[in-house]
């Protein structure tokens, strides 16, 4: 007799996950984002506030492999920008001066940082030569001379961040209401439905817009920030609450729930240690689900100028600048942080999709 | 079905109540209140008021009574039409509101019903061609309309009409048009304009509305009563539209609900990119100057067009489902 293979459920899980390419790609996706976001100072050649006198408005630069001669050169590198001044229109436009080349170099000196505020460092990814002659934009920059592609990724530690953080508060939320309403019952339960009928009645935008104009001007970049992500969640919870609430309603009666009840474990007890484990899974893909909204939430508030405010950067604040179409029909590379948004989106999506089918024990590996 | 309408309505009386409140808190969160910010205006242009009469105009706005005074008369007030003043335009709120509401809703429901009319039928094709090449550019499509925010649809928009056609779009009427009254002319000039809004605002509905359809019909499509019908060589056109369509396109009656706060929520935003003569810019401007009387008349406004919506979708529902309103009544 051969021996019985045995499989955890979690590796079930991981298995019929695995079958879904579209949520592993969207997964792998999501940790190049978060890496980026994370070590954001080393990965940028720049700081997000330092400006390039030389470049304002300046278009994406090329990184080429090869020169104007059509030779291939191992290190890549970009041409430096020349600034005409249109005589029709009087606007800038740059040109290529396929004279001067910036080679770019990897993990070189530049603008010195504080790595997460602790320690000093002036390494970054890659850059062009450290003295400052040559510059590289390959996001363009904004305005002020600014780097798109270092704001870009400052933004992202502001933006990715308020989505995890706010998803962790609306689920603390909806799991405790949820719960307690569907273990109690009764008033408790009824407080709780009306609650979540009020809530969902309510356009959510505009008063998350009345919640944000109330956060003093005055207050810090970080306790704006920690204000906005309150005030998203105080309306996410909802959905949550109300699965959690039937699932709950469905599970009071069940055996086990019943014993454990009956061995006489208390209410916070059963709740926590015997009802939830059952469906983390489930509450899992939900989060994933939820992040979107948040981080659609954070930018239009921030677009709007009533969430959080320059100088902090996040994806939000960014396409603000971008607002009137002449300003658009100018700098289209402004709009790049909403490429980062929509990728960011589609890929929670993607995942929670995946996730949702790993999740669920009774989906069959046969199908996809 | 009287029995259950009545039963609705006097539903929706306590779940106003509750709105009302949050929005009164809302709008009293903001430090100060109109009078410390009509004196601090006053005090800027070198105007000093008197105690006494700081103290009439306390008065005046009940800022002397304990706050659910203040409530009972802001709601009562509201409730009898009387919105309240805005500082920010120097006019009765009722003033400003009635014509940008009606706009606002003018462009939702057209969003709504936009969002069935290119939903719907994609839905069904999907669910009848599972896995095939259409069915997974539909999904894709609709994925990348749910992940992109509404604004960055319209930005993206104006660019591509500017650079493409040369166009440039926002507002609702053309400049000769704008302070002209009604007439074909400018009916017909502001249907040229509607549809970029409505395409703007109807595409974030798009996908959820799509995956439900398809889901739905491909639950029914798995029914025997569809195979029994195939079996005894039914048309597939006239089987497909006749019983599992109509069966699974009702539930989406009540799905009105859940659509039309993401649709005014949309409003919101996409009105302030378009420069829309909506309530959106109205409130996002009310709040920034924190004109407060104008912001939560605004906001209240949306909340009972909503619950309003809501209760219509699930009258119509109890309408066409009797099943509804049996377990309800």
């Amino acid at each position: 007799m051969s021996e019985l293979r045995e499989l955890s459920p979690g590796r079930l899980a991981w298995l019929r996950f695995r079958r879904h390419r579209l949520a592993m790609i969207a997964a792998g996706v999501l940790v190049v984002l978060y890496l980026l976001a994370m070590f954001c100072e080393f990965m940028s050649p720049y700081t997000p506030q330092q400006r390039n006198a030389r470049a304002i408005n300046a278009p994406p630069m090329d990184i080429r492999f090869f020169d104007a001669e059509g030779q291939f050169h191992l290190r890549p590198f970009v041409y430096d920008l020349e600034l005409t001044i249109n005589p029709d229109t009087w606007m800038r436009e740059y040109e290529e001066n396929t004279s001067i080349a910036y080679p770019i170099r990897f993990f070189a000196r530049g603008e010195p940082y504080e790595f997460w505020g602790l320690f000093e460092a002036d390494r970054h990814l890659f850059s062009v030569d450290p003295d400052g002659s040559g510059y590289i934009h390959w996001f363009g920059t904004d305005s002020l001379g600014r780097d798109m592609y270092s704001r870009v990724l400052y933004g992202a530690r502001v933006s990715l961040s308020i989505g995890v953080v706010g998803v962790g508060l609306t689920l603390f939320l909806g799991v405790l209401l949820g719960g307690f309403a569907g273990y109690l019952g009764g008033m408790f339960d009824s407080a709780v439905q009306r609650m979540t009928e009020v809530l969902q009645s309510i356009p959510t935008l505009p008063l998350w817009m009345a919640l944000s104009a109330a956060l003093p001007a005055a207050w810090s970049p970080i306790t704006t920030y920690f204000g906005v992500t309150i005030i998203l969640s105080l309306f996410g919870w909802t959905t949550l609450a109300r699965q959690v609430r039937g699932r709950f309603l469905a599970m009071r009666e069940e055996d086990f729930v019943i014993a454990a009840r009956l061995i006489g474990a208390n209410d916070t007890r059963v709740i926590f240690r015997h009802m939830l484990p059952s469906f983390t899974s489930h509450i899992i893909t939900t989060a994933t689900l939820a992040v979107p909204a948040m981080i659609l939430g954070e930018t239009a508030l921030s677009f709007l100028g009533i969430g959080l405010r320059a100088p902090v950067v996040s994806w939000g604040v960014l396409l603000q600048q971008a607002q009137n179409y002449q300003v658009i029909v100018m700098t289209p590379w402004l709009l790049l942080p909403g490429a980062f948004i929509v990728i960011t989106v589609i890929a929670f999506n993607l995942l929670g999709d995946g996730l949702r089918d790993a999740a669920d024990p009774y989906s069959s590996l046969r199908e996809q | 079905m009287r029995k259950y309408v009545l039963r609705r309505l006097l539903g929706m009386i306590p779940t106003l109540a509750i709105i009302s409140i949050l929005v009164f808190t809302v709008i009293q969160l903001p430090e100060g209140d109109i009078v410390t910010s009509t004196l601090d205006r006053l005090s800027a242009t070198g105007v000093d008021l008197s105690d006494e009469r700081i103290q009439n105009l306390r008065a005046q706005y009940n800022l002397d009574q304990p706050l659910f005074v203040q409530y009972l008369a802001w709601i009562g007030n509201f409730i009898t039409g009387d919105m309240g003043f805005s500082y920010l335009y120097a006019q009765p709120v009722n003033e400003l509101v009635w014509e940008r509401l009606g706009y606002t809703l003018l462009i939702t429901v057209c969003a709504l019903l936009f969002t069935w009319l290119l939903a719907l039928p994609i839905g069904i094709y999907s669910a009848v061609r599972q896995y095939s090449i259409a069915d997974y550019g539909f999904t894709t499509i609709g994925l990348i309309g749910l992940a992109t925010p509404n604004f960055l649809i319209a930005l993206i928009l104006m660019y591509l009409g500017y650079t493409w056609f040369g166009l440039s779009f926002g507002g609702l009427f053309s400049p000769e048009f704008l302070n002209t009254p009604w007439s074909w002319a400018r009916f017909v000039d502001m249907l040229a304009h509607l549809w970029i809004p409505v395409v703007v605002i109807g595409t974030s509905g798009m996908a959820i509305t799509m995956r439900l359809m398809r889901a739905n019909l491909l639950d029914e499509l798995k029914k025997p009563y569809v195979i029994t019908a195939r079996a005894k060589g039914v048309p597939p056109l006239k089987l497909l539209l006749k019983y599992p369509v109509r069966i699974a396109i009702n539930p989406f009656i009540s799905t009105i609900g859940l659509l039309l706060p993401a649709l005014l929520s949309g409003e919101a935003i996409v009105g302030v990119v378009l420069n829309l003569p909506t309530t959106g810019p109205l409130l996002v401007q009310s709040l920034i100057t924190q004109d407060m009387y104008l912001a939560g008349s605004l906001i209240m406004l949306l909340s009972v067009l909503t619950v309003v919506g809501m209760l219509l979708s699930d009258l119509l529902l109890a309408w066409v489902d009797p099943r509804v309103r049996y377990e309800r009544a």
